[in-house]
């Protein structure tokens, strides 16, 4: 808008423009991610791997559990074969794209449950404030006091192995610091003017939370979640590589890479390949993470 | 000051205690009976009732944790189920071990990261700047214990220049600073050292391109001062942050080392959770847990009580 339009009298006969549609925030955000090549690559890349994961019992060429103790340990590029055969004559790329499942899953759920419970929490202890809000915080700083992977370890170690309790585990990790993101974000608003205005035209506290707090501490806590799924998708495949997590005979890329360690020094590609699987479907995680951030970010 | 120091040492007691509830507490979390690992499925009611009695099963929780705190405090944190020793000792012998690993490897990595990041910070936008940023990417999105494994195919297998597995020839446990010792500590302290690479490259990256931009450094640049000159107070502006994100590292690497060290059979901390874990061994799984973690909380306390000393700025706030 010019200087002069604001100035003109409401009665004067507004000047034939069409104005430009406003761009809502997301619509902003969009437009911004469209532009990022980086964006695009990574997307494109988790986008493949999760179809290959998710189409794999219709499109994956062999049975992930049928071994031949023919063809054990198979090197890559092998006719039929082409990523090779696993310690137990298993087609690799079959398992591999199976594995997949169970790793992405892995890695998505504990960060969505922390993305829940951490912001519920986040939300309710900062809306809330004083004692209680101490209280809350207090005791997640004792969480703070354990290095992730340990606390990790730790409490599957202590349920005992087994994938319901790896993602307990992680869960458990990463809710403390969804929390800390949550309730900041959620102090930051509650001080505002416009808060304080809601309260006193008689908003029920249920209501300002859901229409002027949640709006606010919602993209913050997504973009914090965002960076967690690369930690999550790694830690999860480590319980599971340290056979604290998925049990064998299912495919899972943290298992596969600690059943075929024997294997380094007979066939090392193979023995190589379902690590390198968590590596690029973590780094896409994270440069997706990036550019969700940048995108999100006004102030760029 | 020295109002700040004690404050924080104070905040530091219930933290400590509030760790040692959640590491008594884990153990019980787990299902079943914690004598299931020593007792035979068949032994009869009066055995198991004397075993429960001789580690203190049969008491109230609280006054379980209560003694366990106790004994903690004098050094004393039971005994190991599955060998019948001192946990102490185990948990002692392996903590030497992580800590020269971590060590090594924070080190290592703290010094290739300010490198790439300072030149990144330096050049930024540049082509050296992507270069630096994407090793620094690749630094924290690599499973590192997937790491472990290539570098043990590259330079172990097809080039053996190290030792894969194992802290010293024939495998002896006590560590001499020689090289044929060191042999073993470098395929381990590398690949751990990739976790700090990355963030201080990021961190580092971070603090000098804001500080290049501030005014004082055109300040001084007009005043004729050689860019040498410039550098030294670039480089005094950052290090107190980038102290205390290194300082944090090692503590993250204490316990951040059991995969590592799963791969490299190194026979330390992780290498001990391990065997407790799957042993079922609690006392050794507790003691362990509640070692490392105060490491890591003691370590939190340093850090923060040293970056006010080297940074003045933080003194006054």
């Amino acid at each position: 808008m010019s200087a002069t339009s604001e100035l003109a009298s409401p009665i004067a006969i507004a000047p034939p423009v069409v104005a430009a549609p406003s761009r809502s925030y997301w619509a902003m955000v969009w437009q911004r991610l469209k532009h990022d090549r980086m964006a695009w690559l990574s997307g494109g890349v988790l986008l493949l791997i999760i179809a290959a994961a998710v189409l794999a019992p219709w499109i994956a060429p062999a049975d992930p559990y049928k071994g031949s103790m023919i063809r054990r340990l198979l090197p890559v590029g092998s006719p039929g074969y082409p990523l090779g055969t696993d310690e137990l004559g298993r087609d690799m790329l079959t398992r591999l794209m199976h594995g997949g499942r169970m790793s992405l899953l892995m890695g998505v759920i504990p960060v969505l449950a922390a993305f829940v419970f951490g912001s519920l929490i986040g939300v309710f202890a900062g809306y809330v404030g004083g004692r209680v809000n101490m209280l809350i915080m207090r005791a997640l700083d004792i969480f703070y006091a354990f290095p992730s992977v340990l606390l990790a370890v730790a409490i599957s170690g202590a349920l005992g192995p087994g994938m319901s309790n790896c993602l307990i585990a992680l869960t458990l990790v990463f809710v403390p610091q969804v929390v800390r993101v949550a309730e900041s974000a959620t102090m930051q608003v509650r001080k505002l003017d416009y808060i304080e205005a809601a309260r006193m035209s008689g908003a029920n506290p249920f209501t300002i939370i859901r229409v002027h707090v949640l709006g606010n501490v919602l993209g913050p806590v997504f973009v914090y979640s965002t960076g967690l799924l690369s930690v999550s998708m790694i830690l999860a495949s480590g319980l599971s590589f340290l056979g604290l997590g998925v049990k064998p005979p299912e495919p899972e890329w943290g298992l596969m890479l600690n059943t075929l360690r024997s294997a380094i020094y007979s066939n090392p590609w193979v023995a190589a390949l379902p690590g390198a699987f968590i590596f690029v479907t973590s780094i896409a995680f994270n440069l997706l993470a990036d550019s969700v951030r940048s995108a999100m970010d006004n102030r760029s | 000051m020295l109002a700040y120091m004690l404050k924080r040492v104070l905040y530091t007691i219930p933290i400590a205690l509030g760790v040692t509830v959640v590491s008594f507490a884990l153990v019980h979390l787990a299902p079943g009976d914690a004598l299931n690992a020593i007792a035979p499925a068949d032994a009869p009611e009066e055995v198991i009732n004397a075993l429960r009695e001789a580690y203190g099963l049969d008491r109230p929780l609280i006054v379980q944790y209560a003694l366990w705190l106790l004994h903690a405090v004098q050094g004393d944190l039971g005994t190991s189920i599955a060998t019948g020793r001192p946990v102490v000792g185990e948990v002692l012998k392996a903590v030497g071990n992580t800590l020269l690993l971590a060590g090594v490897a924070a080190l290592i990595g703290v010094v290739i990261g300010c490198i790439l990041g300072a030149v990144a910070g330096y050049y930024h936008g540049s082509l050296l700047d992507r270069m630096a940023t994407g090793s620094s990417v690749i630094g924290v999105s690599i499973p590192h214990y997937w790491l472990g494994l290539v570098l043990t195919i590259c330079l172990s297998i097809w080039l053996p220049l190290f030792p894969a597995m194992g802290a010293g020839p024939g495998g002896s446990s006590a560590w001499q600073w020689d090289w044929a010792h060191m042999r073993y500590l470098v395929l381990p302290a590398l690949t751990l050292a990739v976790i700090p690479m990355g963030i201080i490259t990021r961190t580092v990256r971070a603090l000098v391109s804001d500080t290049l931009q501030q005014e004082f450094v055109t300040a001084l640049q007009a005043r004729g001062l050689s860019s040498r000159r410039i550098f030294l107070h670039v480089v005094k502006n950052t290090a107190p942050t980038v102290l205390a994100v290194a300082g944090l590292q090692v503590g993250y690497l204490m316990g951040g080392s059991i995969l590592v060290e799963t791969v490299f059979a190194w026979p330390g901390t992780g290498f001990l959770l391990n065997a407790a874990i799957f042993q079922r061994d609690m006392p050794l799984l507790q003691g362990t847990i509640l070692v490392l973690c105060m490491f890591f909380v003691v370590l939190n306390l340093l850090v923060d009580i040293l970056q006010p000393l080297i940074d003045p700025r933080m003194g006054r706030a």
